[in-house]
């Protein structure tokens, strides 16, 4: 056993450096492959933390009151809606403080402008927080059955939207993803095929000797292996080195966009590593088995 | 010529009702043959009359449509892929062309057999120079194929054949492409093997070579054995002609001389 994985690592070396050209070939390919991979992996990775960030904050519901509508009317609701499970806060807004936390939070400096204006046209509103953003609806069916409310605006419907596209936009990945395999192992199996084709008098002599399939496979498995690792490593490498540049120029601006800062590149590489290794791997494995059965067939 | 270590009774290779087709041509018809222990014996024959069929049987590289196959003892008609290999490493082979690989140096030819079923290193360095000094090439140990004459080659094709002691060597044709001087030096190279007991079957249209080494002979045509017979020794099975010291030309043979 010993003897024949040393014999196949060994093998494995000679051919990947005898046939450098070709081997080259082969890691380009699934390189590609892996920084495509990468590009969709960095992307979805922010953009779910981004919608995480995102149903932690948007967890409020806001009931616009009626004008007509009374402290006391607004306070029976209170009351009824701190009764619920889902509620964790729920509080009286009325629109003098709306208005003074509407200048500070959006208008800041130019706050002044709204000095202007005759009336305040906020109104006075309800304010519930939920544990989670799906139990938002139950509250707001509650919020319906009262009377004096002019409008319930949640965030809910932003996030579904978010969720939704994000749940499409990873079947769309996954799809492109397996082609870009596919493309890899034929990709990789011509590869070792024509070192297969090289040595096709070796393997007749090999079986004629009495070597079984594994011992002949073994080397060339291993070739694929390593050209497997050999990509993975180059892929994490400049995924890496780019996600760097990336968010050193970018950080500041999508964490506006996404109300999160990015993913941090350690975090990213450290688990990008394993993945393209285990693709990387599997793909030279694969490319490499895929190209034999023809040969040894018995 | 000291005679073969032959044991009677004892069979290396028994075919009973073999038959082989290919499509519509016939590889063999109902073939029966026995082959003892330690013998050496001559398997000849026009081209396409069924021998190399034979030979592929043995090895399973083919399958026989019916009847048995024996090789030393076990039926190997129902063997399954698997474990062809071990059918293999227990029979050497030696081809006309020699088949060795252009890359390896004369050792690392042979050694390639000793790795193939997992030895180590250490076994390799002490096992190769010795079956190289045997088939006598002790000295071209690290020259590449190429840089041996046709007669060299064959011998490292035979020490390759047999480093790893198989019961049974089988010589398609090996001094086809060799010189008769050069034939005769492989030839007792065969026969010193097959007098350390190892059985040999061996393919050849040498008429000189098989009149001059007494051997059993058997003669295929058309997929039938049309005779078994011996140069010095009864066969067992005692259907032997008369042995008249030159083995018949059959019809459409290819003869080299």
């Amino acid at each position: 056993m010993f003897n024949s994985i040393r014999y196949s690592v060994k093998q494995a070396f000679v051919q990947v450096f005898r046939n450098r050209a070709m081997s080259l070939a082969s890691m380009f390919s699934i390189t590609a492959m892996l920084l495509i991979l990468g590009l969709f992996f960095v992307i979805m990775v922010n953009i779910g933390v981004g919608i995480e960030k995102a149903k932690t904050e948007f967890d409020s519901v806001s009931a616009y009151l009626e004008d007509t509508t009374t402290y006391e009317e607004a306070q029976t609701m209170i009351l009824q809606l701190s009764g619920m499970n889902e509620v964790t806060e729920v509080y009286y807004l009325d629109k003098d403080t709306a208005m003074a936390q509407w200048k500070a939070q959006e208008w800041q400096d130019n706050a002044y402008l709204l000095d202007g204006l005759v009336e305040n046209p906020l109104p006075n509103s309800i304010e519930v927080k939920v544990s989670e953003l799906e139990d938002a609806d139950r509250v707001v069916e509650v919020l319906n059955t009262f009377s004096g409310i002019k409008q319930v605006k949640y965030y809910k419907e932003t996030v579904d939207k978010l969720v939704k596209i994000t749940d499409s936009l990873k079947v769309g990945m996954l799809i492109i993803m397996a082609f870009l395999v596919i493309v890899s192992v034929v990709v990789v199996s011509n590869t070792v095929k024509l070192t297969v084709f090289a040595r096709q008098k070796e393997i007749e002599i090999m079986k004629y000797v009495g070597a079984t399939n594994w011992f002949i496979r073994g080397p060339f498995l291993t070739e694929g292996i390593l050209i497997g690792i050999l990509s993975a490593g180059v892929s994490v490498g400049i995924t890496a080195l780019v996600y760097k540049k990336v968010i050193d120029m970018l950080s500041l601006d999508m964490s506006m966009i996404l109300g999160s800062p990015m993913v941090s590149v350690g975090f990213m590489t450290s688990n990008l590593v394993w993945i393209f290794i285990a693709l990387g791997v599997s793909i030279g494995a694969w490319g490499s088995i895929v190209s034999m059965r023809r040969f040894l067939d018995t | 010529m000291a005679p073969a270590v032959k044991i009677r009774g004892e069979y290396m290779i028994v075919f009973e009702n073999v038959t082989k087709n290919y499509n519509t041509n016939v590889g063999l018809d109902n073939v029966s043959v026995k082959i003892d222990k330690g013998d050496f014996v001559f398997l000849v024959g026009p081209s396409g009359a069924g021998k190399s069929t034979f030979i592929k049987l043995i090895l399973k590289e083919i399958d026989a449509d019916g009847g048995s196959i024996k090789v030393n003892g076990k039926e190997i008609t129902s063997l399954s892929n698997r474990q062809i290999p071990k059918l293999r490493r227990s029979t050497g082979i030696v081809f006309q062309d020699f088949r060795l690989l252009p890359k390896k140096t004369v050792f690392e030819n042979v050694a390639f057999a000793m790795e193939i079923i997992h030895q180590s290193p250490r076994q390799i360095r002490r096992q190769v120079p010795m079956v190289l000094s045997l088939v006598g090439i002790s000295n071209k140990a690290s020259k590449y194929p190429s840089e041996l004459s046709a007669g060299e080659q064959q011998r490292v094709a035979i020490a390759r054949a047999i480093v790893n002691n198989p019961t049974v060597l089988i010589a398609d044709e090996p001094t086809g492409n060799l010189d008769p001087d050069t034939a005769w030096e492989i030839m007792r190279l065969l026969e010193q093997i097959n007098r350390r007991g190892t059985t040999i079957v061996m393919v050849t249209h040498a008429k000189d070579i098989v009149d001059r080494m007494k051997k059993r002979v058997i003669a295929i045509e058309k997929g039938r054995i049309v005779r078994d017979e011996a140069g010095e020794y009864r066969h067992h099975d005692d259907r032997s002609l008369n042995y008249r010291g030159a083995y018949p030309i059959t019809e459409g043979g290819t003869m080299h001389v």
